[in-house]
């Protein structure tokens, strides 16, 4: 093997990204100077976007338990029992570096992997959701990293044949430097049938499957665990280039060999590419494997071991099979055009082995390369707490209306028509609620009547305000929004973008929006089964906002029981939580005050569970015709998101004596939703007998929407300015 | 009704397909990949679906016409069989010359997905018999290289014999330019065969044949080729 001289060796460590002590426990675990390719190993499966190193002490607070979970974080992705021998697979995570530098191939890599991350454990994906954070528009390349992301998301999903049903989407300029790109599977496979990655079975075959390693994305997820620099451009080879026709053969070849008996065991290769797929599953089996880079299919010409180790080309699984059944695998790939080698073996050694053209270029053991891998408890500095606003100090500049159609029109609470009339959220022919339609998306599964419902939510502003409220209104308003639909919440899958973990501030932030997670988590019946985190989101020094997104997954047992939001003519609109009017945070502030300042709205726990348990019971009683969670905006946002839904006008009672107007309008108080029944006395009785707050507050008819002191707008120009934003800003940015 | 569905690499809408036809005449129908070089016996209505079969690299359908399973869907077609084409079933079958013109990119230079609506042309057709003449439905589309583009004398001649099936319209049936949102010819969503056995059109109307999932709009069509195959 040929060694790098000591010198040299230090100096390459550090430029891929290994701290002085980091590589002083390479030394000592490998008694000598590492290869080229043995650096390479261990900077990725030491980077923080593989090691979670910074992370893991804080991810280990979360609940990850309930009887209906089968397999929690620790997999590629997380499943959960829905009923009916089903299971489904679920999970999200970030492209957010590569999606800056190349916003339509970050993106659409981004789609492809966490595909992978899914169907790889043997389920068809039937959804996928995105959570999508970009800066202030009228930043640097701001539109054309818009533009990118939206056609990339969509040029991969709509080519691979899953429709892309839900999302969020949120604009500020902590996020110019550094948009975030989240991308959510969810595939459903038979409950018996579900595909793990721990290795077993000496001398069974390696087998590589998929596309051809060239030479890009080498050292990818190296480029994810810094941050931004001036020279990022430069970073450019560092980003995947997708081929979601590939990906879709890759699917069809993968799930026809799945329903044979033939694999032991499968991962796909995401970051740091053949790398952690060897190192994880021959670790997880505790056995040693061998590959020989000599049968790696090769795109170009004169690769190195390094090179083929390090590259995080797409579309390619590594799986151990079988003995002996290779020539039958290989005719399923064969038939789908896909490439198909045996690249190695398992071995007793507990080493990993590359070998290459008669030389061997690395020669690792597994346990220490795990068991020794970084693991900090950093410094962590609390967020200061802000001050609680009073809404009736607070100077109202424009009354109810014009600030309604203000903030209708405004990025964060515009229509997002623009981005999903993008996306193809009806292939597959079982997408119950699309975008835009209720609370959260809403897919059918297959010959059953029996659907899941699937929302992305995350409020930054709150988070950075208060880490510890943000953490856990995120998982509420998941919760909340499977809940408005009708479904059953299940489990959550957890996206962390955060800063620079080794500034106090940004661990602190990590930590309490990790504590306001788990304490919702654990009160709502809400574990977290699989995420991913993403750190040094920062540009020049500059972090994001810290934004923990949620991805949640529930249950209807029958599809025909889902509401959307869309108001109808003649319906008594009830509300039902408390109000008190909180302005803090609120987007009203922002919007029409100019301000972003304030404690955010709390969360109580047992209000939310409690309002949301009786507002479920509702639907699947069928008395409800619409339903739609209070969030952004507040109370009178929400009647009018209701009205558009459904072009029904509506006619609203006054603020209740003594209640500041803003407060009562925009204020964001948690756990409320809005329902449209016929009968609002009954339902009234209802809240009253479970001890949840409700008043009517209207009654639908008509083409506006009407106060009590006789101000009214027309629903169609609500809908003008609502749809006007987001054509306006991009349309100009052709291909 | 003994249907057959083609299956190319990187066909996605087969599944929807299937569930529509199966829905209309309570049969599965048969999934056909394309390396097969002949359909199903007794095979009386051919399906191509949409999706990006080979990628839609080097050109939407191209590829997907040169499969061995298009010389006998030709065969079919030419023995009076049957054959619709759905969005990449469209572009294949102008791409195989079994239907005049060819789809462009969408004149927003955009993907677009989103529900249309389409008016019946003529109802005296194996694809059209169970609407009313000028009837108009919603249909879901989703397609980046849907603009149908022909020259002048073949839009003469689409126009002339009655060969549109199928074109965007308002909601009220009107033939504006805003309701052609990918810049189609003359609106022209969907086109038939001098025979009227061949049809094909870009939106997805076996999307919209299950109220659960928004409306059964959609079912006309393939009730129409139930009917026309009972009635054969």
């Amino acid at each position: 093997m040929q060694l790098l001289p000591a010198e040299r060796a230090a100096q390459l460590s550090a430029e891929f990204g290994l701290k002085q002590d980091e590589y002083a426990r390479v030394l000592s675990i490998l008694g000598r100077s590492p290869s080229l390719t043995e650096l390479g190993i261990f900077s990725v499966m030491w980077s923080e976007h593989c090691s979670y190193k910074s992370s893991r002490h804080w991810l280990k607070m979360l609940p990850t338990k309930a009887p209906w979970v089968i397999h929690g974080p620790g997999e590629n992705a997380g499943v959960i029992d829905i009923g009916d021998g089903l299971a489904a697979i679920f999970k999200m995570e970030s492209h957010n570096h590569p999606s800056f530098i190349e916003p339509y191939q970050g993106a659409a890599t981004g789609v492809g992997g966490i595909l992978r991350d899914v169907f790889t454990m043997g389920a068809r994906p039937i959804a996928n959701l995105n959570a999508l954070r970009f800066g202030s528009p009228d930043a640097p390349r701001m539109k054309r990293v818009i533009d990118g992301v939206v056609r990339g998301i969509g040029g991969y999903g709509n080519c691979v044949g899953v429709p892309t049903v839900g999302g969020e989407v949120n604009f500020h300029p902590a996020y110019n430097g550094n948009p975030l790109v989240n991308a959510m599977t969810v595939g459903i496979a038979p409950r018996d049938r579900i595909f793990l990655s721990a290795a077993a079975g000496l001398g069974n075959p390696v087998v590589y499957v998929g596309s051809k390693t060239g030479r890009d994305g080498i050292h990818g997820a190296t480029m994810a665990s810094t941050e931004f620099s001036a020279d990022s451009e430069e970073k450019r080879p560092t980003v995947q280039i997708g081929d979601p026709f590939t990906e879709k053969l890759l699917i069809e070849a993968c799930l026809e060999l799945m329903a044979t008996d033939m694999i032991v065991a499968i991962q796909d290769m995401g970051a740091a590419g053949l790398t952690s797929s060897s190192v994880e599953m021959a670790g997880k089996g505790g056995v040693g494997i061998e590959l020989v880079m000599d049968n790696v299919p090769q795109r170009e010409e004169g690769m190195t071991a390094y090179e083929m180790m390090l590259s995080e080309s797409q579309e390619r699984m590594l799986m151990i099979l079988k003995p002996g059944r290779e020539a039958e695998a290989e005719a399923i790939f064969q038939k789908w055009e896909l490439d198909f080698a045996v690249i190695g073996h398992l071995t007793d050694t507990g080493r990993i082995v590359i070998r290459h053209k008669g030389e061997i270029e690395a020669d690792i053991p597994l346990a220490p390369l795990e068991s020794e891998a970084p693991l900090y408890q950093r410094p962590t500095v609390e967020t200061p707490k802000q001050p609680v606003l009073d809404a009736a100090t607070i100077a109202d500049p424009l009354g109810a209306l014009p600030a309604l159609e203000k903030l209708l029109g405004s990025l964060d609470l515009c229509s997002r028509r623009w981005i999903w009339d993008q996306y193809d959220s009806t292939v597959g022919g079982q997408t119950v609620k699309r975008p835009g339609g209720a609370d959260a998306a809403v897919v059918k599964l297959e010959g059953l009547d029996r659907a899941l419902a699937m929302t992305t939510d995350c409020t930054p502003r709150y988070c950075q305000a208060d880490p510890e409220a943000g953490g856990a209104q995120a998982v509420a308003e998941a919760w909340r929004n499977l809940t408005a639909v009708g479904a059953l919440p299940l489990a959550i899958t957890d996206n962390m973008n955060f800063g620079n973990p080794e500034k106090p501030e940004i661990m602190g932030q990590f930590a309490a929006a990790v504590r306001g997670m788990a304490a919702a988590c654990l009160a709502l019946d809400f574990p977290v089964v699989s995420g991913n985190v993403s750190l040094y989101n920062e540009t020049q020094g500059r972090g994001i906002l810290p934004t923990p997104a949620i991805g949640g997954v529930g249950v209807l047992e029958d599809a025909r029981q889902a509401v959307g939001l869309a108001l109808r003519p003649e319906l008594d609109v009830v509300l039902v939580g408390e109000t008190l009017g909180w302005i803090g945070q609120s987007l009203w502030l922002r919007e029409i005050t100019g301000r972003e300042e304030g404690a955010p709205p709390p969360v109580d726990l047992a209000a939310e569970r409690r309002n949301g348990d009786f507002v479920r019971n509702q639907i699947l009683s069928g008395s409800v015709v619409a339903c739609h969670d209070l969030a952004d905006g507040g109370l009178l946002v929400a009647a009018a998101e209701m009205a558009m839904g459904g072009s029904t006008g509506l006619k609203l009672a006054a603020p209740p004596a003594g209640a500041a107007a803003a407060g009562w309008w925009f204020g964001e108080d948690q756990a409320r939703y809005l329902l449209a029944v016929q009968d609002g006395a009954a339902l009234l009785a209802a809240a009253r007998a479970a001890g949840v707050p409700a008043m009517k507050i209207g009654r639908s008819g008509g083409g506006d929407l009407v106060l009590a002191d006789g101000s009214s707008i027309s629903i169609a120009r609500l809908v003008a300015a609502h749809e006007a934003t987001l054509p306006a800003l991009m349309n100009g940015e052709a291909a | 009704m003994k249907s057959a569905i083609i299956v190319f690499p990187g066909t996605n809408r087969e599944r929807d397909m299937a569930i529509a036809l199966e829905r209309a005449s309570g049969r599965k129908p048969a999934m056909v990949f394309h390396l097969q070089d002949a359909l199903p016996p007794g095979t009386d209505l051919v399906v191509l679906p949409g999706g990006f079969s080979h990628g839609d690299y080097l050109r939407c359908g191209a590829m997907a016409a040169q499969s061995p399973i298009m010389r006998a869907v030709r065969d079919f077609a030419e023995r009076g069989g049957l054959v619709l084409g759905v969005c990449n079933g469209f572009q294949i079958l102008t791409e195989a010359g079994l239907l005049p013109g060819a789809l462009l990119r969408n004149a927003t230079l955009r993907f677009l997905s989103m529900d249309c609506h389409m008016r019946v042309e003529r109802a005296d057709t194996p694809f059209t018999s169970h609407w009313q003449k000028g009837a108009v439905f919603r249909s879901p589309m989703a397609h980046g290289d849907g603009n149908y583009f022909c020259d002048d004398e073949t839009l003469a001649r689409l126009n002339g014999e009655g060969l549109v099936a199928f074109r965007y319209a308002t909601p009220e049936g009107s033939i504006t330019p805003a309701a052609n949102r990918n810049g189609a010819r003359d609106n022209i969503a969907g086109i038939l065969s001098p025979t009227l056995r061949i049809c094909g059109l870009m939106p997805h109307p076996e999307d919209l044949v299950d109220p659960l999932m928004g409306g059964t709009d959609g079912l006309p069509l393939f009730t129409s080729l139930l009917d026309s195959l009972a009635s054969a």
